[in-house]
């Protein structure tokens, strides 16, 4: 085990945090997967609007890989299929009947077919392009991360409570599924036990906590390899699912935010409806909500009727503009404004609790500070050259740069940071597929 | 502010496509965001974002460079009154200053900003800040006694040709203001060198100025750097007056305080990079060591020991302002370290072995400008050849 310590990154200090550990549940009054969570599967549905379907049972599956199936996290009636523009799919939507039916898997199956055939495989990403992995290729070696470190995330060991004893039937199961080693990335303090993976303890700030942050303090990822990525809980549901032969679709969702009530643990069930879990928590003010399924960086925008999102265990709320038409904003010497640079005066009050708002403060521009994104990312990349070279689409140069290694998530914070206030996850996003269109 | 807003949001409607002064829609929205924080949330990616945004990073540069704008306006009213021999107190010295510059000023963001307004109406974009910035530098980089119509064409020509051609803001390779310089430096050589270019004698708006312009003959106004191109080494200023600012030279590079606290404030904030600016010190501190080492009375500048090196001249100005431009400057870490070092070996090489320039800083930037991206090229390509060589490395397990 060691103990990797990360300077670069920031903790985003936020008002709305979860204080204690009690959990109160929620029941879910309808249930929906969103096709867009799984980032590389393109659905064909199994069923359709009006069938019955029991938890863990298959909803659709994907268009090259007939293997990779997603599964009802719910037993009920399949409701809708919600679709958009040029028929495509944007949520599955489940009436549960709450009799808690599940589908009974036969662990004796190969770990492959069982990930395959549970959905658990869905929940797993691949770097290179951040996608869910393609059933054809071996992965290297396959990174857990313990912990998340973005804004009011809940600790995921805490999340797991009992099941943390799952851990190590999963690892176990993993293990046989690469050529190399399972990471499992922990903080300080909170290390897990699992006797078949390498645990390694993080240091430092967001974000510490992306699996693919560890994989680049680790081991990077070299053109030609394939990592695997997921987080602990998946883990200790493949476990689960390996001992008792059920899928656990329940979750315990962190709802935070400076806009809700009282931040509490929930315990529900995934793709749960936003509605449901924050019952009557939303503060009562006339500001405008903006409600995030995950956290301030990465998370879903979601509507007041939308549904918790993939991880499933974050829901955050924060006003969409607090304070509108603010006068000449740019010239403002208040300590509440909040940067990350010394240009504001917010460094006077140290790492006091923030409540930050949706506005982007600023119009987009040419990338003009320089080292602003190599602060956010503890990785050994040359981001601003990356980002430049996936705006220009030069494969040979993103390739040399290193595209491999990264996801949209691990560019959030320079985003938040960013000057020239360019959208950098959706830049890294487009360029990871585009380079996937013309590599596979 | 609710009377102000209303006021915005009526006129409105005559700068949207189809009113009357649709036009001007940019310098509508420029104003409009001026005046007010846009209200536009983020659409994708992450939901918060940082107060700091390039106007406010601009700005902090303006700020910075205050204390040298004060510096030079009471600068050029003392020399003033030095060459004319007129006893005359601060505030006076300060307000010839001020009706000096102010027209300078007036025409440098004048040209400068008018040609951005007219840039981002044809292609459709918001204003960009750099000008802000720019406007401010080039009056205190261009001698007190440039004429205005020489400073409104170099001005022009360096917006269009060195910033605009290039894509605006962010995309320029060369320092806009340098190259205003640059350009008054190559066309206008007879007005911005010898001894009456830094100096002002005439009258500044109708205030000062002596009707016998007699005191002016007896005066020699040749900046420090100048009377060491001569040989003139008895007339050289303390290193206290060079401190200070008290000397002939371009209003904004003679006060090294002046300087050090704007360095402080974009050092503090966190706008310029300190790697470019100490090792432009450096560099410069180690040519001029180099220089004094081995000093002949050929080259004046090599008798001058290290720290009248650093404070002389534009040196310092273009070591804290100049060279920090990140949009011109290496961009990689490792970069800048070596770009900002050879700035300042360039420099004093350029000023101590080159009696055709009395100054080298401002070349040297313009000349370290043009080998930024060579440099940037260099470091990352460490990283691609680090990264090739991981990848070979760790191939065969991959394949058992």
């Amino acid at each position: 085990m060691a103990l990797i310590k990360l300077k670069r990154g920031y903790d985003l200090n936020l008002k709305g945090k979860v204080e204690s550990n009690e959990v109160t549940e929620a029941r879910a009054r309808l249930v929906a997967v969103v096709p867009d969570d799984f980032h590389g599967v393109v659905p064909r549905m199994d069923k359709k609007a009006g069938d019955h379907v029991v938890a863990g049972e298959t909803l659709y599956h994907d268009k090259t890989h007939e293997q990779i199936k997603v599964t009802a996290p719910v037993s009920g009636t399949l409701k809708e299929v919600v679709r958009g523009e040029r028929r495509k799919i944007l949520a599955v939507v489940i009436e549960p009947d709450g009799n808690g039916d599940s589908r009974t898997f036969d662990t004796k199956n190969t770990i492959k077919e069982l990930l395959l055939e549970s959905g658990l495989w869905a929940m797993m990403r691949q770097r290179p392009y951040d996608v869910v992995p393609n059933p054809e290729a071996r992965p290297r070696d396959i990174f857990v991360t313990a912990f998340d470190s973005a804004p009011l995330a809940p600790s995921l060991v805490a999340l797991l409570g009992d099941d943390v004893k799952y851990v190590a039937r999963g690892v176990e199961a993993l293990k046989t599924l690469t050529l190399g080693d399972v990471y499992i990335g922990c903080r300080p303090g909170e290390t897990v036990e699992a006797p078949q993976a390498v645990v390694n303890t993080f240091a430092g700030p967001h974000p510490a906590g992306n699996a693919g942050v560890q994989a680049a303090n680790v081991k990077p990822v070299n053109k030609g390899d394939t990592v695997w990525t997921l987080d602990i809980v998946t883990v200790a549901r493949l476990g689960k699912l390996l001992a008792t032969g059920k899928l656990d679709c329940t979750t315990t969702v962190a709802v935070t935010g400076s806009e809700v009530k009282e931040p509490k643990l929930v315990r529900t069930v995934m793709g749960c409806a936003v509605g449901d879990l924050l019952a009557d928590n939303l503060a009562d003010n006339d500001k405008e909500k903006r409600i995030i399924s995950g956290n301030v960086l990465t998370g879903e925008h979601v509507a007041g009727d939308g549904f918790l999102r993939a991880p499933y265990r974050q829901l955050t709320v924060i006003p969409e503009v607090a304070k509108r038409d603010e006068f000449m904003g740019w010239a403002s010497l208040s300590p509440k404004k909040f940067s990350v640079h010394r240009t504001f005066m917010s460094w006077m009050c140290g790492k006091k609790e923030r409540e930050l708002d949706a506005k982007l403060n600023g119009g987009e521009r040419a990338i003009v500070m320089c080292g602003e994104y190599d602060r956010m990312l503890p990785m050994d990349i040359y981001s601003e050259f990356l980002i430049k070279a996936i705006i220009a689409f030069d494969i040979d140069k993103m390739e040399q740069l290193g595209i491999y290694e990264v996801a949209p998530e691990d560019f959030a914070l320079a985003e938040f940071a960013d000057t020239s206030k360019l959208e950098l996850q959706r830049i890294v996003r487009e360029g990871l597929d585009r380079m996937r269109a013309e590599m596979e | 502010m609710k009377a102000l807003r209303k006021f915005m949001d009526k006129l409105k409607p005559h700068f949207q496509e189809g009113g009357r002064l649709a036009k001007l829609q940019s310098v509508y929205d420029g104003m409009e965001t001026f005046l007010f924080t846009p209200n536009t949330t983020s659409r994708s990616g992450v939901h918060v974002h940082d107060s700091n945004d390039l106007k406010r990073s601009m700005i902090t540069v303006v700020v910075a460079l205050l204390p040298c704008l004060l510096m030079a306006m009471l600068n050029t009213g003392h020399q003033h009154f030095l060459a004319l021999g007129v006893e005359a107190g601060w505030g006076e010295k300060f307000l010839f200053g001020l009706l000096a510059m102010l027209p300078v000023i007036v025409v440098s963001y004048g040209v400068g900003l008018g040609i951005e307004f007219i840039g981002a109406q044809i292609h459709h974009k918001e204003i960009q800040e750099g000008f802000l910035v720019t406007g401010i530098l080039i009056p205190l980089i261009a001698p007190i006694n440039t004429p205005l119509w020489m400073t409104a064409v170099a001005t022009a020509f360096a917006v269009i040709f060195a910033k605009e051609v290039f894509g605006g803001t962010g995309m320029n390779i060369f320092n806009v203001a340098l190259v205003t310089r640059a350009f008054l430096f190559f066309a206008y050589p007879g007005e911005m060198s010898g001894d009456k270019a830094f100096i002002k004698v005439d009258s500044a708006l109708g205030y000062g100025g002596s009707m016998e312009q007699q005191a002016a003959d007896a005066f020699s106004g040749a900046t420090p750097l100048g009377h060491v191109v001569t040989g003139d080494m008895g007339n050289l200023p303390s290193l206290y007056d060079a401190f200070v600012g008290f000397i002939p030279g371009s209003p904004g590079e003679t006060s090294m305080i002046a300087i050090l606290i704007g360095a402080a404030i974009l050092l503090f904030t966190g706008v310029a990079s300190w790697r470019v600016m100490v090792s432009v010190f450096a560099g410069g501190a180690a040519m001029a060591a180099l220089a004094h080492g081995f000093s002949t009375p050929t080259y004046g500048a090599s008798l001058l020991d290290v720290p009248t090196q650093l404070c002389l001249g534009g040196f310092a100005f273009a070591a804290v302002f100049m060279a920090t431009d990140p949009v011109t400057g290496a961009r990689t870490r490792t970069g800048q370290y070596i770009y900002g070092f050879l700035i300042g070996v360039l420099a004093i090489l350029i000023r101590t072995y080159n009696s055709g320039y009395p100054e080298g800083a401002m070349l040297a930037v313009l000349l370290m400008n043009a080998f930024a991206p060579l440099i940037d090229y260099c470091v990352v390509q460490v990283n691609i050849r680090r990264r090739l060589r991981r990848s070979r490395a760790t191939k065969p397990e991959v394949q058992i």
